[in-house]
């Protein structure tokens, strides 16, 4: 933490720095609409005429790319052109459970979501703000909640392969590859690891000595190192692809916090043992009354935890893709020769600092997942004010 | 916290579940178990080298404290060869010496021996020749004195009495 600091301190002086240029260069923005195209208005005509209007002007245009780009797409479209409303990249299966039917198709039907695609006579759309497909009529209809903004079109259940699953793919073949090749190199090189695998080695070793050996103990960290290893790769990885080009944003999705978190919750609850239960319903050495309070307290601790590594993993990926394209689309915003140098400046060095927080982030939720397993298999009784 | 809740999508959940799970099945398997295993047989390699290490540098430290000892002990019965020869060699001289003089005196005393009968017997010779001189002495005086021979062998004989040869 103390190694933050000083970038942190140093970003927001700059930014604060800055600011005024900021303000400056948003009247110029508003005098610059002249620019704006009107391309959207082919992409709007098919199923946005209940929904709220497509984005104009450039400031919210890049509102929605920034916020585009957080959620989960049915396609991987790796740069687009506003200008023709082209994209480049691939599309992915959609795969639907619906009316107790399996609707299989390409999302390219969707043609990046400004179409109906249809399959065995339902139609489906893809929503504008939240990327999610709904069932709809033949138009493409989205009917929306009044107070909530939410639609209210059924949604079938969707195991789509979206672009989070194939990154998460990705990141798994990866994993297995690098770390079966590392496995295999100690066989053939004596006892000593060779090739791409080495580089992880290291980071193995700290994983036992340091994460899993401090805080489950000595005789039981055996048993979780597999998902301590798994989850430390596997989150560092997806970090770490978050932050190239490809603009996959998987551990800033709160599907992929929840799950990772809802496992370490499950291994933590099932192993453990007496003593760990007894703490949470029957504090020893308090006063009785008081354990009768303390009850649902640790009771509520046991899902409290969990969930903060869900959100703390989420927040931090989240927010920290949202300020590197914000910072990135500066330059779009600037449009002056101030701009472009600035952002660059300050997209490497919040990049430089996101490159930290891929590794920290995978530490943490490593580490804390060993602290909870830690706790749940403590043999030894211990003093009160434990927790 | 409902747009957070709205995020929420089952079909994603349901593949990372699937794929996360199995990715730690065949992780286990096929890596961590493998890579864990290296670097404790590793570690206990390297444990045990330097253990033999420091057990082969205190043997090495015994074998020349070893060693000292050896060539002490060999030093000293160096020195107490040296002495007893040197010893050995006085003594040799003395006794040489010793039997030198015994053997001279004793040949000393056998030339003495050897003198004095060679005195005694050069005496009785002497002693012969005298009284053979004397007697031819005697006789030739006296053939002068034939006359009287009588008178003169009694006187000789008388004096002859009288000298005590010894």
């Amino acid at each position: 933490m103390v190694i933050l600091k000083r970038p942190l301190r140093f970003i927001i002086a700059t930014f604060l720095a800055c600011l005024p240029l900021v303000s400056f260069a948003n009247q110029e923005v508003d005098s610059a609409q002249v620019k704006v195209e009107a391309t959207h208005e082919v992409a709007a005509e098919g199923h946005h005429e209940g929904a709220h209007a497509e984005p104009t002007d450039l400031k919210s245009k890049i509102k929605a790319f920034i916020g585009h780009h957080v959620l989960d797409s049915h396609d991987f479209s790796l740069t687009q052109d506003d200008e023709t409303g082209e994209s480049w990249g691939f599309p992915l299966p959609v795969i639907l459970w619906d009316n107790n039917e399996l609707h299989v198709f390409s999302s390219a039907k969707f043609h990046h979501g400004k179409e109906v695609a249809e399959s065995k006579g339902n139609y489906y759309a893809i929503n504008h703000h939240d990327g999610k497909i709904y069932r709809t009529d033949a138009s493409g209809t989205i009917h929306e909640n009044e107070e909530t903004g939410f639609p209210t079109n059924v949604r079938p259940i969707d195991f789509s392969i979206t672009k989070t699953v194939v990154s998460i793919i990705a990141a798994a073949i990866l994993m297995f590859f690098i770390f079966t090749s590392l496995a295999k190199s100690y066989a053939k090189n004596g006892g000593i690891a060779s090739g791409v695998g080495r580089i992880f080695e290291p980071l193995v070793v700290y994983v036992r000595d340091e994460i899993a050996i401090p805080n489950i103990g000595e005789k039981k960290y055996k048993n979780y190192m597999s998902y301590l290893l798994t989850i430390f790769f596997f989150v560092l990885f997806l970090n770490i692809f978050g932050l190239t080009p490809l603009g996959i944003n998987a551990t800033g999705n709160l599907t992929i916090t929840f799950s990772l978190a809802f496992l370490t919750f499950l291994i933590t609850n099932l192993t453990a043992n007496k003593n760990y239960w007894g703490h949470i319903f029957w504090m020893p050495g308090v006063p009785k009354p008081m354990r009768i309070i303390l009850a649902p307290i640790e009771l509520l601790g046991v899902f409290i935890k969990p969930f903060s590594l869900m959100i703390r993993l989420y927040a931090n990926i989240f927010a920290g893709h949202i300020v590197l394209m914000s910072i990135i689309a500066l330059m779009f915003i600037f449009k002056s020769w101030i701009g472009s140098p600035l952002s660059f400046g300050l997209a490497f060095a919040l990049s430089i600092l996101e490159i930290l927080v891929a590794f920290l982030q995978a530490y943490i939720f490593t580490m804390l997942s060993a602290l909870y397993f830690g706790a749940a298999v403590e043999e030894h009784h211990h003093e009160e004010g434990h927790h | 916290m409902e747009k957070l809740i709205n995020q929420f999508e089952f079909g994603l959940f349901f593949w990372q579940v699937l794929i996360f799970v199995g990715l730690i099945l065949l992780l286990k398997k096929f890596a961590w178990k493998p890579i864990l295993d290296a670097v404790n047989e590793r570690e206990e390699g390297i444990k045990n080298a330097l253990e033999s290490a420091e057990n082969a540098r205190k043997e090495m430290q015994n074998l020349q404290a070893d060693n000292q000892r050896i060539l002490n002990e060999a030093r000293a019965e160096r020195d107490a060869m040296l002495k007893e020869a040197r010893e050995m060699k006085e003594k040799m001289i003395a006794d040489a010496k010793g039997e030198a003089q015994a053997q001279g005196e004793k040949m000393i005393e056998q030339a003495k021996a050897a003198i004095n009968s060679e005195k005694n017997a050069a005496m009785a010779e002497l002693k012969l020749q005298v009284s053979t001189l004397s007697l031819s002495i005697a006789e030739k005086l006296l053939k002068d004195e034939l006359s009287n021979t009588e008178a003169q062998t009694k006187l000789v004989e008388k004096m002859l009495g009288d000298v005590k040869l010894n």
